[in-house]
């Protein structure tokens, strides 16, 4: 009898579909920013908590933020990369620093390297929550208008700055 | 070294499964009474040995043993004793560990108590149970071992998250874990059913109880982890149609079928083939859940921390546990073939639409839960199906599921004759009517012609579920733990439709700004906030505001929601100040600073939410009740089963 096999056919299914669904990689997810205007930001500065770093300093050319704590493992993985592409000079890093504690920040930088032309202290987190940001590593790409073109869930790496972010700046770059 | 010793223990416990099923199929296939004999051996040797390494690994949490890689991830020394002990099933690997020791205490269980039951019969169920525990031995040991060792030992623990620490977790998953895995029993029985090709109204009062007792856990379960939401994030919701929750209601819904369904094989002898397909897709989708929760494949809140490993041996363990049961249903159902007849107003048709629309109602909730990962396996592009689907899609079924219920409840088996019962019915319908419209316009004011339907259906339902008792006392019949248990189920069911109606429709809630010394009106109610303070707590740091709400110049309640954030992990965490009440509560949550000593503030008033949960907590005790009504313990005499066996072949060789 046909119909008493339907059940195990469902059953078959429902499994190919899981089996696809395991092999998708979720850190592609799309952000619904990409194509908006960079969330405006003004936040204390850290290294100097007096003077502030504003999002408005940046507008007009091409820069990259990457939000980083010193909790974070993955972000102690991707200093390394961060310090040679800011080395290369060809686009200013932003740091957001996330939830973290001022005096902490401020070591890991002089310890570690400061691939950072400006970080931003975000300590509650309230400015991460604006950009979408769900944990640290991430980084983004802003072009010279304000618009975030690309962003990056995960350490960054050489690789992947030579594939994903490079190739985008060289187009925003051209363009203007 | 006690941690080794755990490991080992499950090691050897793994291997006990392994011969559990091996005497327990084997010795009832072949009929050898020392395999059989063994078979119980093994279920309480496999029983120690888990509780043992779990035990372990709980001591590793009293310890504050950081040299343990799971106890680092999950603990620290500043967290109070009573979390670090629970934190044992906070995460991923020991949670597996507490599901493969519930799986042993429920097949000890069954081992225990079945002594009414044939040899043969529990023996195959403690082997298909035996199967069960060694994949999930299986998947501790390779996948997923709590006993790593963490070298050099880590000086602290990196805590257990903020959202877990809460008496609701101590609670929560362990009961829900319980109906969960509670649900392998039906699907064994099931199993053994099908293999020794027999299934009679004897076999669905073996399975009865069982069901009903792993389906009293799921309740609870569902319902303690709603009430956790409610108060622990924060922001006064009950349900949130999230994977998770989805994947622990869809089981439940079916099981809910399947009790239904196993009364009517169980007086009548039908439905035999359904009752076996519902048995096996209860346990099967208790599975799936497990699968969603830790593979990553759906996007939730509840997210475990997800492996594409991991999710492929759930994954292969699906296909086998659900593909060979289906397997062997689409091989034996034809079997159970019965014809007999039933009039279409009958409580045998009742209940049959009760099942199709339970069953219709998991279906529309699987839909929606994995159409997002439909589309993305198909390349259709990514979507989230939210609140709005799932709360038209599931009200659907729902109504006509309710509105039967009075009717069916009351109708007898064959062909129903209402007699006096039908008018009693309609009196009471119009009663509740009238009492809707009452309740609609002078307690709480017009909202919407559903409004006055849910009202009048709660009430309805909850009346007629009382007809049955009062009659029978009051005509002097006895009254069996069935129809009690019956009878208090649905009248929870009702007290949760008032529940839902009332706070869906009169809720009312508002996010504002406040600062100390300002005040605010909602629903009659004046909030001031009269305090703001710093709070320090055992592993966390607070800011507490003190709100004073007052009604008409009176004090009602003085509230102290709190923002944490726990030291260790940073996050931030909302701890709603809640006034409770018998018909409403009074909710407060802090939201973010605003400069200047202001917080933004959320204010919501909720009318009888707590009949959801008195409603679901109703239901639960409702099937306790039936699950201990005297027929399933008494002896079933041999010649009673064998002509009942008789019968049903000769049934279904005329079929």
């Amino acid at each position: 009898m046909v119909r008493y096999l339907i059940p195990v056919a469902l059953l078959a299914a429902l499994l190919a579909f899981f089996f696809v669904g395991l092999d998708r990689d979720k850190e592609t997810l799309p952000s619904p920013l990409i194509g908006k205007p960079a969330p405006q930001f003004t936040l204390p500065r850290v290294g100097d908590p007096a003077k502030t770093v504003s999002s408005s300093e940046f507008a007009g050319h091409p820069y990259v933020l990457n939000v980083w704590a010193t909790w974070c493992v993955g972000c102690r993985q991707e200093h390394e990369a961060l310090l040679q592409i800011a080395s290369r000079g060809e686009v200013p890093i932003v740091g957001l620093n996330w939830k973290d504690e001022m005096p902490l920040a401020e070591q890991w930088l002089q310890q570690l390297g400061n691939p950072y032309v400006a970080t931003a202290f975000d300590q509650e987190g309230r400015v991460a929550i604006d950009w979408g940001v769900y944990g640290a590593p991430e980084t983004f790409l802003i072009n010279a208008q304000g618009t975030i073109i690309h962003k990056h869930v995960a350490p960054m790496t050489l690789e992947i700055w030579e594939k994903e972010f490079a190739p985008l700046l060289d187009q925003t770059a051209g363009r203007k | 070294m006690t941690i080794e010793l755990g490991h080992f223990a499950l090691i050897l416990a793994f291997c006990l499964t392994l011969s559990q099923a091996f005497f327990g199929l084997a010795g009832a296939a072949w009929r050898r009474p020392h395999w059989i004999a063994l078979t119980k051996n093994a279920v309480i040797g496999q029983f120690v040995l888990t509780a043992f390494a779990f035990g372990t690994l709980m001591y590793a949490f009293y310890r504050n043993d950081f040299s343990v890689l799971y106890v680092a991830q999950n603990s620290n020394s500043e967290l109070p004793t009573i979390y670090r002990l629970a934190a044992t099933w906070g995460a991923h690997e020991g949670s597996l560990l507490l599901w493969l020791l519930v799986q042993a205490a429920w097949t000890l269980a069954v081992a225990s108590f079945s002594r009414s039951i044939p040899e043969v019969v529990t023996s195959r169920v403690l082997g298909v149970l035996g199967l069960i525990s060694a994949g999930f031995a299986l998947f501790i040991l390779t996948t997923s071992s709590p006993f790593a060792r963490l070298w050099p030992a880590a000086i602290d623990g990196r805590d257990l998250n903020p959202l877990l620490q809460d008496p609701g977790l101590i609670i929560h998953p362990p009961m829900q874990y319980t109906g969960y895995i509670g649900l392998s029993v039906p699907f064994a029985f099931a199993i053994a059913a099908m293999l020794e090709g027999k299934l009679d109204s004897v076999w669905a009062r073996w399975v009865r109880p069982w069901t009903n007792v792993a389906w009293v856990f799921l309740t609870c379960g569902i319902t303690l982890g709603s009430w956790w939401a409610y108060y622990e994030l924060g922001w006064g919701g009950w349900w949130f149609w999230d994977a998770v929750e989805n994947a622990s209601f869809m089981p439940w819904l079916v099981a809910t079928a399947l009790i239904h369904s196993l009364a009517v094989t169980e007086k009548r002898g039908l439905f035999k083939s359904w009752t076996l397909l519902l048995s096996i897709t209860a346990f099967s989708l208790s599975v799936l859940g497990t699968f969603l929760v830790r593979s990553g494949v759906v996007e939730s809140v509840h997210a475990f921390a997800s492996d594409p490993k991991r999710g492929l041996f759930i994954l292969t363990f699906l296909a086998l546990c659900s593909g060979s049961a289906l397997g062997l249903y689409a091989w034996r159902a034809p079997l159970f073939r019965t014809n007999t007849g039933f009039a279409p107003v009958s409580r045998e048709s009742f209940l049959l639409v009760n099942n199709v629309l339970l069953v219709g109602a998991t279906i529309l909730i699987l839909l929606g839960t994995l159409y997002p990962m439909f589309l993305d396996a198909l390349d259709l592009g990514r979507i989230s199906v939210g609140p709005p689907y799932f709360n038209i899609a599931f009200l659907i079924p729902m109504l006509p599921l309710v509105l039967l219920l009075a009717p069916g409840m009351h109708a007898g088996w064959k062909r129903a004759s209402y007699g006096r019962t039908g008018v009693l019915l309609l009196v009471l319908l119009i009663v509740a009517i009238i009492a809707a419209v009452t309740l609609d316009f002078a307690a709480y004011g017009w909202h919407s012609i559903m409004t006055t339907v849910g009202f009048a259906l709660a009430i309805w339902v909850g009346l007629a579920a009382l007809v049955d008792p009062i009659s029978r006392l009051r005509k002097g019949h006895s009254l069996s733990a069935g129809i009690i248990g019956m009878s208090v189920a649905h009248f929870g069911l009702a007290l949760f439709v008032l529940g839902v109606t009332t706070t869906e429709s009169y809720r009312q809630e508002t996010d504002l700004s406040l600062r100390p010394g300002q005040s605010a009106e909602l629903a009659g109610f004046q909030f001031t906030m009269t305090r703001l303070g710093d709070v320090k707590g055992p592993n966390f740091d607070a800011i507490e505001s003190e709100i004073r709400v007052t009604r008409e110049g009176r004090e009602v309640a003085v509230l102290h929601p709190q923002k944490r954030t726990y030291r260790v992990q940073k996050n931030p965490m909302t701890e709603a100040g809640i006034d409770s009440r018998w018909t409403r509560h009074l909710l407060v949550s802090m939201g973010a600073p605003l400069g200047d000593g202001a917080w933004s503030l959320r204010l919501q008033y909720k009318p009888m939410v707590q009949f959801i949960w008195l409603g679901a907590f109703t239901m639960a005790f409702g099937g306790l009740i039936a699950a201990f009504d005297r027929r399933y313990r008494s002896r079933v005499t041999a010649d009673a089963a064998v002509a009942a066996t008789t019968r049903a072949k000769t049934a279904a060789k005329t079929a």
